[in-house]
């Protein structure tokens, strides 16, 4: 659409649902029941502050230490909590590890819980009905679309996360990365590799 | 490569920032927003697929409202008349300038 030459007279209007959200704010602000400077904080954490790059490095820790690799596999909320990596949305995770037989998808099919403090907030894609429905009834024919080919053999688990239970997967170590450090390794793993919809980079690609 | 941005649009921002501050408030419990969030998804979801934003942030709103409503806490026609304050605030502030309610 091309752009009106003229000045805009006014402010642009925002969408509908835009200012029924600012009605809410306006409202809730008035009678005292939030505080807008917690909004922003709120905000600015998701935006900024918490990403996938916090999953990739508990995922690295794991390829490399195998003490930590079994405590997280057991109860990750310790370490979890120990790392700074505990709050909203991540107060009980689960970790799956792909093998050599088992490759684990996560979904959530009533809404879209996510880890939030390991991977930040989902992706489009991720809240689609196309993918939270096609999850669970063709996961190999999903994997495919993002270009995962699966050898026949290899049984694919799909975890339905729920409000109360979270999922990382820890996706397996590529190979020809064994002089690499955990800062390294942590960079090939990908944010679609922990849901399980994607592998980890190969080193060098 | 530049990381994808967490929010399509402010508005999703917001929405999505006042539910965890109301639920951190102990206004409701996470697992009640989700099963409510969850119906209003599948409700949505019967007369088109939908994608993973605005249609997902608008059943989020939607959601929003109406546990606000049902708690008490927000009126159909108290957020109608915000709305419409706020929409003629936009058409009587000159372009550039904040937009306030007076």
């Amino acid at each position: 659409m091309p752009h009106d030459s003229h000045d805009h007279p006014h402010s642009l209007l925002p969408s509908d649902p835009a200012l029924r959200v600012k009605a809410l704010e306006t409202l809730l602000t008035d009678k005292g029941l939030i505080d807008p400077a917690a909004l922003d904080e709120i905000i600015d954490t998701y935006e900024n502050k918490v990403g996938p790059q916090n999953g990739a490095r508990v995922v690295a820790r794991m390829w490399t230490d195998p003490a930590f690799r079994s405590a997280m596999l057991d109860d990750p909320m310790p370490k979890l909590i120990e790392m700074g990596l505990y709050g909203r949305q991540g107060e009980h995770m689960v970790i799956v590890e792909n093998t050599e037989d088992t490759h684990n998808m996560v979904v959530c099919t009533l809404c879209s819980c996510y880890p939030w403090p390991l991977l930040g907030i989902p992706p489009g894609w991720y809240k689609s009905d196309a993918y939270r429905a096609r999850a669970v009834r063709e996961p190999r024919k999903v994997l495919a679309e993002f270009g995962v080919t699966l050898d026949e053999g290899v049984k694919v688990r799909v975890w339905d996360s729920t409000a109360e239970v979270r999922y990382l997967v820890v996706p397996r170590r590529p190979v020809g990365t064994e002089g690499m450090s955990e800062d390294e390794l942590a960079g090939l793993v990908t944010r679609d590799s922990m849901i399980g919809c994607g592998l980890a980079r190969e080193p060098g690609a | 490569m530049r990381p994808e941005p967490s929010f399509d649009k402010p508005w999703h921002a917001l929405v999505f920032a006042l539910t965890v501050h109301l639920n951190e408030r102990g206004v409701f419990d996470w697992p009640d927003w989700a099963d409510r969030f969850g119906a209003t998804l599948k409700r949505h979801g019967l007369a088109k697929e939908l994608d993973g934003g605005d249609d997902y942030f608008n059943a989020w709103l939607e959601t929003l409202e109406g546990f606000l409503t049902e708690l008490g806490m927000a009126g159909p026609a108290e957020l109608a008349a915000l709305k419409q304050a706020w929409h003629d605030a936009y058409l009587a502030t000159p372009h550039g300038a904040p937009v306030r309610l007076s």
